[in-house]
């Protein structure tokens, strides 16, 4: 038998089509995009560390009959920008999860997305009530942290401990302004009262000096900072710089961000994270997992958000089983609320109803110098608001479909 | 020539609604989308420096409020789209006129600076005013159904419309520049003081074309937020207006087509180029750059040259 011509061809064009095949063979995937800032003033805060932590939560995962893989997109803090990335997405990129998503108003954008297209959208980095009250959707997650915990932990223990007349730097956008809202209502409840506020334009304003002066000339004893990352720091750094008498309460503030101003500058600030490296033995050990990829940024609650929120994530798809948790978004999502959380960082824990994650909020001062023994060896524990009393009521939020 | 069209300008068309038409089936329809919202916005764009001789740098007042108003008018009012969207070309229109009765009384260099002053002033009335959310923008914008009854939720059948706009608008432009009124457009942009001598009455004509321009902007504008449902301040951002400068520039000022292509191109290099952050922006201007050094007349200002077509 002689090969003809054809008869070769026709064999090399059905051999280039093998791999193919192949391919579709495969495993059956499931998509993490992580949304979040990776060049502007929320990179430290979330950025590619929340990538790096996600990644963690997929390895430590393992093998469970499906692959994971993790793409990143950076969206500039525009909600436009943010919304078109994530409609993209879900429509041609076969996400079946968008994790992190800082900035508030971008969060609440790709929040419409994810429910128009019943997806599954994991929040961690945005801060706004919002997500899981007034726009709350059966397929969305809040870990982490939220305006009202931030005010009730901060404002509260600010006002208790004598400050009682407060005046605001708000960064002009959703988040700034729902932090000064529920501040301020914390603040009247404790007795203290509110003289005056300023708002400034976010994203790219980085002299505070005008707003400062202003707080200054109030007479306030206390300042109070409704902004985040890059942005708290500059605010920080210039208050000291005036040698401002009054107290600064940061309302929303990291350990990154306690690493961008030194201990020099930032000792003796309160703050309120629901995470810290040190915490007990089980953070220790994840941040010492997860430090070696990320060695110059350590882990705040947003990074350890990404991470535990994700590994819970991966749980209930194998819990569920690949081709029923990629039908629907509230889907899966409900049954991320029927299984209790359990993880290195926050252990043992639940997501409420309403899409939010329960867990105790911790009151951090920062170290002086002398005190840290260290590297990120940043923070005392002053206080603990236990999960049940650190979040907003259920019956408050507003949210549709919770029944009260 | 046929009905008054040349046989070159009538054969790009049809190959470009064709291409309107088959593209959905092969490129992901929100991006085409996108892509029609600026290629009329460029269009528009393209009469004022194109065929006037003007260059607005304030483009984006118009294209930003139209889709301002749009958005906040479908969400509030709970308008049809061709409603929203009229509407939104009709407020841009209004501030076409206040802003061009100002603008046209300069030439060159201020007039241009006049244009950008206005914008930008409409930029800050944006951060500032309580209708247009500030840094959050207006979200959750329905997608409204079209004449009340045709619903508009699935991507491909706004994507009809939308395509239907593009259409629309590309066709009115044409017939601005080939009317016995467009010729009058080019003849000022040539000799204004001829065109001046011969009796015309210039400062209307350079009017109305700013108005037509800053109207067909603003239906570009409205357009795009029923796509997205959202409007924001990109939108309105004096970036926006440099976008449709480059967009115009690289397909071809004073071209039928080139700020059509212009816009493909653009669209997807910051569709391809979203994973790379930054470095959007330089390619966009690495390739002005090149695009003013070698080909000066745009894409398809060069290939109109060299096949000796008017496209």
């Amino acid at each position: 038998m002689t090969l003809s011509r054809r008869a070769v061809l026709g064999a090399a064009a059905a051999a280039a089509t093998l791999p193919t095949v192949r391919a579709r063979a495969q495993a059956p995937k499931i998509r993490i995009g992580v949304l979040n800032d990776q060049s502007g003033p929320y990179r430290n805060t979330g950025g590619p560390t929340s990538v790096v932590c996600a990644k963690q939560a997929v390895e430590e995962f393992g093998a469970h009959g499906f692959d994971v893989d993790v793409i990143f997109a950076d969206h500039q803090n525009k909600p436009d920008l943010g919304a078109g990335i994530a409609r993209q997405w879900y429509d041609t990129q076969g996400v079946d999860m968008i994790l992190d998503v800082p900035t508030s108003s971008v969060g609440l954008a790709v929040g419409a997305v994810a429910k128009e297209k019943d997806k599954a959208y994991l929040n961690i980095g945005a801060a706004t009530a919002d997500l899981t009250g007034k726009q709350c959707a059966p397929c969305i997650v809040h870990w982490s942290y939220d305006t009202y915990m931030l005010a009730k932990s901060t404002g509260g223990a600010t006002v208790r401990a004598g400050g009682d007349t407060w005046y605001f730097i708000t960064a002009d956008y959703v988040f700034g302004h729902q932090l000064q809202r529920d501040a301020t209502s914390f603040i009247m409840a404790a007795g203290g009262k509110v003289l005056g506020a300023s708002a400034y334009p976010f994203p790219g304003t980085s002299d505070f000096s005008a707003f400062l002066l202003q707080a200054q000339a109030s007479g306030a004893k206390v300042l109070g900072l409704c902004n985040a990352g890059a942005d708290t720091v500059n605010s920080i750094k210039q208050a000291k710089e005036f040698g401002l008498q009054a107290r600064i309460a940061a309302l929303l503030m990291f350990i990154t961000d306690v690493h961008a101003l030194g201990l020099q500058t930032a000792q003796g600030l309160t703050l309120t994270e629901s995470f810290y490296w040190d915490l007990n033995d089980r953070t220790r050990a994840f941040t010492a997992r997860v430090r070696p990829k990320t060695p110059n940024n350590w882990p705040n609650m947003i990074h350890a958000g990404c991470y535990a929120a994700s590994l819970h994530f991966l749980k209930a798809v194998a819990d569920m089983g690949v081709a029923e948790a990629k039908k629907s978004g509230a889907g899966i999502v409900n049954r991320m609320k029927a299984m209790p959380t359990d993880d290195d960082c926050f252990g043992k824990a639940h997501i409420r109803e309403d899409g939010l994650l329960i867990v105790p909020s911790y009151l951090f001062e920062v170290k002086k110098p002398a005190e840290s023994h260290g590297p990120w060896d940043y923070y005392k524990t002053v206080q603990v608001t236990p999960g049940d009393q650190a979040w907003r009521p259920l019956a408050e939020g507003g949210c549709y479909f919770v029944k009260t | 020539m046929t009905l008054g069209i040349p046989r070159a300008q009538a054969a790009a068309f049809v190959v470009m609604v064709a291409a309107i038409i088959l593209g959905p089936s092969v490129l992901y329809p929100v991006f085409l989308m996108k892509v029609l919202c600026f290629a009329l916005f460029a269009c528009a764009y393209n009469l004022l420096p194109g065929y006037v001789g003007l260059l607005s740098f304030g483009h984006a007042a118009y294209f930003g409020m139209g889709s301002y108003i749009a958005a906040w008018t479908a969400k509030h009012w709970g308008l049809d789209a061709e409603a929203a969207i009229i509407l939104g070309g009709l407020t841009a229109a209004a501030i076409g006129l206040v802003f061009g009765w100002l603008a046209i009384r300069r030439q060159g260099i201020y007039f241009a600076m006049i244009t950008l002053a206005l914008a930008e002033m409409v930029y800050f009335f944006c951060t500032e005013a309580p209708f247009t959310g500030g840094e959050d923008g207006i979200q959750q914008v329905p997608r409204a159904p079209l004449f009340g009854v045709i619903p508009m939720q699935a991507d491909m059948s706004l994507y009809w419309l939308v395509a239907a706009v593009f259409i629309g608008g590309f066709l009115l432009i044409h017939r601005i520049i080939h009317s016995p009124f467009g010729q009058v457009l080019q003849a000022i942009r040539e000799n204004e003081p001829r065109a001046i001598s011969l009796g015309y009455r210039v400062d209307d004509y350079k009017l109305l074309a700013f108005v037509l321009s800053a109207a067909l902007a603003g239906i570009a504008g409205a357009t795009k937020s029923q796509v997205f449902g959202i409007a924001t301040l990109t939108d309105v951002h004096w970036s926006m207006s440099g976008e449709v400068v480059l967009i115009t520039l690289i397909g071809g000022i004073g071209t039928i087509f080139g700020p059509v292509i212009g816009a493909l191109l653009f669209g997807a290099l910051e569709t391809y180029l979203a994973p790379f952050g930054d470095w959007v922006t330089v390619t966009q201007g690495a390739i002005f750059v090149l695009c003013v050094l070698a080909f000066r007349r745009g894409l398809v200002g060069e290939m109109g040259l060299r096949l000796r077509l008017a496209l």
